[in-house]
């Protein structure tokens, strides 16, 4: 569906002055630059989830078929949310502009446009705040950094709130905690009062609320493309592995982001979840239902999110689980972690989630009653239930990428590089300012890894593109880890494009390499069916 | 455009008082009226910011974790920046207020030789900061001394530790010129630094020139235009006790420096200098993030429907019987 545009060359592209222009830029108009946005969403999508004003519209036409009263619309959406968002409401005010925030954001590293610098994205909108809501933005105008909501500063807020992935980072510097994140979320809800919507964010939406899942995998073909692994994993075991799907009765239901069931290297992820637990004998099913953890309605709306996230505790009550396990995703953990008992809760069906293996009760997760894959994975190996062949790995030097969410709305850190270390014999980390808190985004986050944005992505990726070569020219590293499947969708672009040659994997991989199955037939492919350096297999 | 707009505002209220108390004697309204209506604006204005943003619903618990999760036992947390409990987030909190621990963590990134990204430490906002604030809050405190007799011996205190270096008369406080160097560098940050400047508003010049210019009346008027601090002291008297007095012979650097400040007090609530109040409201900090623990309530939830199984089986009950995958309904 979307075009893939041509960025420029490397060199070109990483020539970036971050010295803005001379003029304001209140008085700089918003430049629409091919490459650097995404197709608005077909009315197709928006009817899907009973959205308004569904249309066919385009970013780079003058005419985006606004509603009559779409400044009436936006102004009211504002008032409302200043009274629902205790959080919209103090960054709207108390931003000091100290530029603590403004070098930290991706997108001005990779790009240099001073509107990407959180503070002044902000004030896009914040300078519209201050025109409608504020004594002194009303009276002094733009004495106050106030201004008019126009067509223009529209569009604008439009191009530059989808230049923003919700990685947090800069909140982490600022002295307030002002989260970009926060603010580009409602944002993005008023451009969704008047459907003004992305394409590649609007289709998984409406995907997701018919089948489940962001990719519209219908659940015959979730069990086909299961299937497919577990040949392949019995092609390198000699194992048969079985799983279940809609089981009732089950003890656990596992829930992962789709991308892990389709495509590399993601598939690789759920071979490796599937080995493991077969391996341990895990009561688990797959729901076809709430077969995707991710949701892209929450770069949407908050209501749109919470709609789509339904399906998690109702399937968990409907299949009579225990309690739920969550696979390696990056937002998904930021909802799993912070919005999905809120929503849904309280999960009173379920009960206090309890290892079945090492018998670990997991207490930071007895409310929600859902565990990241990383901590229960950790906990076994802590607990010596897994037995590891790490020369299996030893072909690759790993580096591992902290997911934003995962990094800035929950600060699982250890776990992950706990199993790495575990697994692997050759682990090397990335500069200290780029990883952990302080991680960058992969470019692409929060429903922006289209195709025609490709420019944006490989800007927006380029300070994490950037900390991977340092590794690999100082260590040789040639395999960059994660735990998020929009990092493997978007990260194997970005490498090929900054730095080609570097493989991208998620964790629960290399534990799939490296576990040593009973009754397994000596291993001479990896997971990814290539023959493995060193085991016999022909290289 | 800002800067002198801002800068001129600033010397605009010095002159009009000057005017006004040399020229048309308006020492009541500069001494007394505008004192009171400052700082009724003041407790008036910061009272109704901090309940408005306080009425504002906090639906979900969204901390900026930075740090290590709670998690297993044998992972050690990061209490502080990544709290899981009340005491952590009031000790995050305290971290922020007193020591503004996240712009401590302050980088400048530098792009070397058109393709490395450097990461740099760059502490000096921090430490200008930090010295701003924390002077300005001792200049605050000593300045109690007028309001009160006898002078408090904690008062007394800080006026001789911050006097510690001192060889002679009159007191020379360390804070007085501290503060000014911080302020210089702050505006340094906003007129040298290109992309400060960029997004540097009148509202953002403004409060600096005013501060300096308080900070330099109030130098003035200590070290070379000495006023009468008797009466001084008896204004201040009078204007707590309800019975305010205007003594003569004060001079007019006093009504200026008054001024100043009492514009600070009645610009503060309009300006963006309520983060003072905002920062100890921001959810990014001062929530815990336990939200797997303990259930975080909505306060405006509302029901939403969603589609349910049911839905989802019809439309998909034959494929699911033909690929064997469990129904409800066969």
């Amino acid at each position: 569906m979307a075009t893939k545009g041509k960025p420029p060359k490397p060199e070109e592209l990483s020539k970036i002055s971050y010295t803005p222009p001379s003029k304001g830029w209140m008085d700089t108009p918003v430049e629409f630059k091919p490459g650097m946005y995404c197709h608005g969403t077909r009315a197709k999508y928006l009817e899907a989830v009973g959205m308004p004003f569904p249309r066919d519209w385009s970013a780079s036409e003058a005419d985006w078929k606004l509603p009559d009263n779409w400044k009436e619309i936006v102004l009211q959406g504002i008032k409302e949310r200043l009274q629902k968002f205790r959080t919209f409401h103090v960054f709207m005010d108390i931003c000091v502009r100290c530029g603590a925030c403004a070098d930290k954001c991706h997108f001005f590293l990779g790009g240099g446009d001073p509107k990407n610098m959180p503070v002044l994205r902000a004030e896009l909108l914040r300078s519209v705040y201050r025109k409608y809501f504020t004594t002194s933005g009303k009276i002094l105008g733009k004495a106050a950094g106030a201004r008019e909501l126009t067509e223009d500063v529209l569009k604008e807020l439009w191009y530059y709130y989808f230049q923003c992935t919700e990685c947090r980072r800069c909140s982490l510097f600022c002295p307030y905690g002002i989260d970009q994140a926060e603010i580009t979320i409602i944002g993005r809800e008023l451009l969704n009062l008047l459907g003004l919507n992305i394409d590649w964010i609007m289709g998984p939406v409406a995907n997701s609320y018919r089948t489940g899942n962001h990719l519209g995998l219908e659940p015959h073909t979730i069990k086909a493309n299961i299937d497919f692994m577990i040949d392949d994993i019995e092609t390198i075991t000699g194992i048969k592995v079985d799983t279940t799907y809609n089981r009732k009765g089950a003890e656990i239901l596992f829930i992962g982001p789709s991308g892990d069931l389709f495509g590399v290297p993601g598939n690789y992820v759920t071979m490796g979840e599937l080995m493991l637990f077969h391996e341990i004998g895990l009561d688990y099913t797959w729901s076809t239902m709430a077969c995707e953890g991710g949701n892209f309605g929450f770069f949407t709306s908050m209501e749109v999110a919470k709609k789509l996230y339904y399906k998690i505790y109702s399937e968990a009550k409907r299949l009579g689980v225990k309690w739920i396990l969550g696979g390696e995703c990056g937002h998904q953990w930021r909802l799993m972690n912070q919005f999905a008992d809120t929503w849904w809760g309280p999960p009173d069906f379920l009960e206090e989630p309890v290892s079945p293996i090492t018998g670990t009760k997991f207490e930071n997760a007895k409310g929600s009653k859902i565990v990241h894959i990383t901590e229960f994975t950790a906990d076994l190996i802590k607990h010596g239930k897994l037995k590891f062949d790490k020369s299996r790995n030893d072909h690759l030097k790993i580096t591992f990428h902290d997911s934003c969410n995962t990094a800035r709305a929950m600060g699982i850190f250890e776990e992950p590089r706990y199993i790495i270390n575990s697994v692997c014999n050759h682990f090397y980390e990335m500069p200290e300012s780029t990883i952990r808190e302080k991680t960058f985004c992969c470019g692409s986050g929060s429903g922006l890894n289209a195709g025609e944005n490709i420019e944006l992505r490989m800007r927006g990726g380029f300070p994490r593109a950037n900390a991977v070569k340092y590794v690999r020219d100082t260590f040789g590293v040639n395999m960059l880890a994660n735990i998020c499947a929009i990092d493997r969708a978007a990260l194997p672009t970005l490498m090929d494009y900054w730095n080609p040659g570097m493989d991208v994997c998620g964790v629960h991989e290399l534990v799939g390499n490296a576990l040593v199955m009973k009754g397994e037939i000596e291993r001479t492919l990896d997971l990814r069916t290539e023959p493995l350096p060193g085991k016999g297999g022909t290289e | 455009m800002g800067i002198l707009f801002s800068f001129a505002v600033v010397v605009a209220i010095v002159l009009l008082v000057f005017a006004g108390v040399s020229g048309a004697g308006l020492n009541y309204l500069f001494a007394v009226i505008i004192p009171y209506i400052a700082l009724l604006i003041f407790i008036v204005g910061m009272v109704y910011r901090v309940v408005n943003w306080g009425r504002s619903a906090v639906p979900f618990k969204v901390p900026t974790t930075g740090g290590q999760q709670t998690s297993l036992p044998w992972i050690a947390a990061n209490k502080l920046d990544n709290p899981s409990t009340s005491y952590g987030v009031i000790g995050r909190m305290l971290l922020e207020v007193l020591l503004f621990r996240s712009l401590f963590r302050n980088t400048k990134a530098e792009l070397h030789s058109g393709s490395r990204l450097i990461y740099g430490s760059e502490k000096l906002l921090w430490l200008a900061a930090l010295a701003f604030h924390y002077c300005f809050l001792v200049i605050l405190i000593r300045h109690l001394r007028f309001f009160v007799v006898p002078v408090p011996a904690p008062i007394e205190f800080l006026e001789f530790m911050d006097s510690f270096f001192q060889v002679g008369a009159p007191l020379v406080y360390i804070t007085n010129f501290l503060i000014i160097i911080a302020l210089l560098y702050l505006l340094y940050r906003r007129i040298g630094m290109p992309q400060i400047k960029y997004i540097s508003l009148p509202s953002d010049y403004f409060p600096l020139f005013l501060i300096l210019a308080i900070a330099i009346s109030g130098i003035l008027m200590r070290y070379f235009d000495k006023v009468d601090v008797v009466g001084v002291k008896q204004i201040a008297m009078g204007l707590v006790s309800f019975r305010p007095t205007i003594p003569d012979g004060i001079g007019v650097i006093f009504y200026i420096h008054f001024a100043l400040v009492c514009t600070l007090f009645a610009y503060f609530p309009f300006s963006k200098l309520v983060h003072m109040g905002g920062v100890f409201l921001s959810p990014t900090r001062n929530l815990a993030n336990n939200n797997r623990m303990i259930r975080h309530v909505n306060p405006w939830d509302y029901p939403i429907k969603s589609r349910s199984y049911e839905d989802y089986e019809n439309e998909f009950r034959d494929k699911m019987k033909k690929a064997g995958i469990p129904v409800e309904k066969e």
